[in-house]
């Protein structure tokens, strides 16, 4: 136990120590996207009947980032640990790699957690949504940083150079945040796309995890609920999997 | 004498590449260990698998008893190793990261401890200093002392003396030396052959992946060639009676002789006397590992240990 909790905490204190690039910066970058599209469409679009852009767009903001922070946690940590070799300090001492596995996720989380809240607690200088079901923003938030706490890290033992990497954030973390619906309620989409979307697991993220704000959402939040808890669960066995047969860490 | 490590017919491919073939030896407890070979011979590779950071191809490695696969857990609070690159993390501390080190081996209060192998170590100064502020040789101080942490009963250290001053091998060796007689078995890696030959009781030799000699120092360096007797002789020539000792005669005339041991030398003496040739001067040329290892690096040995 208290190697586990060793090696959560040092994952803790890895990004806390850096907090202004990791849990500051993220959070001023969405206040910018809320700023600059709140400005351009609050007075346009109505997303729900009687929801303001802005007030929508917040849940989805909180979580894209969210989601985007716990990815990097853990991919990072991993990726700069295998490049400077320290990575053998973690292979060498009897830690399981189910303790691996949980020190690095809860950690990620819980900078996900951070990130998400403070993204949260600062958009409402400029608007304030609805609090309609706390226990499924609190679910789908816990769901969404687990999954790409657990992406960080099959990101971070298949990638051998920063470029790969950045590869794996920009062709694929980008576009399923980016394409799930943070800036537009998918109705507003033709059908094609809007089938598109609904093969996109993170949209069930974001949409379940709006669910919990405005009691309004495009897909059944018990649908995305399944569906995000369905890919958690895989993701992890098969990153326990990776991580029990030492792929790419013990050669 | 009980065993702390034992290889057994480890093997390890790298796609079709042999990096170990076949290796097996033992090491004792109690051993201060010298695993020699030149470079790409496999010793970091087999000091990996000892640490369970790289997986043998076949064959089974045991640390203390524990199967390094099986019982991971005992196997590697059992070992502390050094590894050969210079590697260290950034974001910490000297005392932060052997804090984490030993929360790593389950150990939570260890500032005492630590704080010896600090002493110890030429570190204390540097306690609260950024891992990333220390020199070369700093870190590689801190490399040790990550080994220390958990107190393993075998301490592998790969050549941790590179790239460090003469003031620290010293220190560093009066340590390691009052570890390895408190009862830490010792397994060192070094490429400066005097140190293994002034620390080490026991040696071997990995050439190309094969393990090609295991033994005691002391028979090692007693070996042939190892030995010989120089002799600048007036008239410059050797008694019949000796010639089956010459190894070589050099450009100056002197004679170079085997000397097997040391008990030898009066009956060459006498030879030499009785055939009326006087001797101008005498020198006993020591036995040196580095001879014996070229010799061993140069021709082919069939790969039978002991
Ligand atoms: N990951 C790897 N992939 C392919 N080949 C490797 C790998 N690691 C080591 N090797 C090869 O295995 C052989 C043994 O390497 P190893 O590092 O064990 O040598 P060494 O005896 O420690 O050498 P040195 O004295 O230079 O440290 C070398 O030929 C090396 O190129
Ligand atoms: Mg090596």
């Amino acid at each position: 136990m208290t190697g586990f909790y060793t090696l959560f905490y040092k994952e803790i204190l890895r990004f806390w120590k850096v907090s202004f690039q990791t849990v500051a910066a993220p959070v001023l970058t969405s206040l910018l996207y809320l700023l600059v599209f709140a400005h351009v469409l609050d007075a346009h679009v109505e997303p729900y009947p009687g929801v303001r852009y802005t007030a929508f767009l917040i849940p989805g903001l909180a979580m894209m980032t969210m989601l985007q922070n716990a990815f990097a946690n853990t991919s990072s940590s991993l990726i700069q640990s295998k490049i400077t070799g320290n990575i053998v300090y973690i292979l060498l001492p009897p830690l399981s790699h189910l303790e691996f596995f949980g020190a690095y996720v809860l950690a990620a989380m819980i900078r996900g957690l951070v990130v998400g809240a403070g993204v949260f607690v600062a958009a409402l200088f400029f608007a304030k949504p609805a609090f309609a079901y706390p226990l499924w923003i609190i679910a789908f938030a816990l769901l969404g940083s687990m999954i790409m706490a657990i992406l960080g890290i099959i990101a971070g033992i298949w990638a051998e150079k920063f470029d790969q990497l950045a590869a794996f954030q920009n062709f694929l973390i980008m576009p399923l945040t980016f394409l799930s619906g943070v800036f537009y309620s998918i109705h507003s989409l033709p059908p094609f796309w809007q089938k598109v979307s609904h093969a996109n697991p993170v949209f069930y993220l974001i949409d379940g995890f709006r669910y919990g704000f405005f009691g309004a959402s495009d897909a059944s939040p018990w649908l995305s609920l399944a569906i995000a808890g369905g890919c958690c669960l895989l993701l992890a066995l098969y990153t326990l999997q990776l991580l029990r047969s030492g792929y790419k860490l013990r050669h | 004498m009980s065993v702390a490590i034992d290889f057994a017919g480890v093997s390890k491919l790298y796609g079709d590449f042999r990096a170990l073939d076949n290796v097996s030896f033992q090491v004792n407890e109690g051993d201060f260990f010298a695993l020699l070979g030149p470079n790409g011979a496999g010793k970091t590779t087999l000091i990996s698998i000892l640490g369970g950071l790289n997986r043998a191809s076949s064959g089974t490695t045991r640390v203390m008893g524990f199967d390094v696969q099986a019982n991971y857990r005992q196997a590697r609070r059992a070992v502390g190793i050094v590894p050969q690159e210079l590697v260290f993390d950034p974001f910490f501390t000297v005392r932060e990261t052997l804090t984490f080190q030993s929360g790593y081996f389950g150990i939570r209060k260890n500032d005492d401890w630590i704080d010896e192998i600090l002493a110890n170590l030429g570190l204390t100064e540097k306690a609260n200093s950024n891992m990333r502020a220390l020199s070369g040789g700093m870190k590689r101080r801190v490399m040790v002392a990550q080994a220390l942490v958990h107190r393993p009963p075998v301490i592998v250290l790969d050549e941790p003396t590179a790239g460090v001053d003469v003031a620290l091998r010293q220190t560093l060796w009066a340590f390691i030396r009052r570890l390895n007689s408190d009862g830490h078995t010792i397994v060192l890696t070094t490429h400066y052959l005097e140190e293994a030959e002034e620390l080490c009781n026991r040696i071997a030799m990995l050439k190309q992946g094969n393990l090609i000699a295991l033994e005691d120092k002391s028979r090692m360096l007693g070996r042939g060639k190892a030995r010989s007797l120089v002799l600048r002789l007036q008239p410059r020539e050797l008694p019949a009676s000796l010639q089956d000792r010459l190894i070589s005669q050099r450009d100056d005339g002197s004679f170079e002789l085997r000397l097997p041991d040391c008990g030898a030398l009066e009956g060459i003496l006498a030879e030499l006397k009785l055939a009326g040739i006087s001797v101008r001067d005498i020198e006993v040329a020591k036995p040196d590992l580095e001879d014996i290892f070229l010799d061993m690096m140069q021709t082919p040995q069939p790969a039978s240990p002991t």
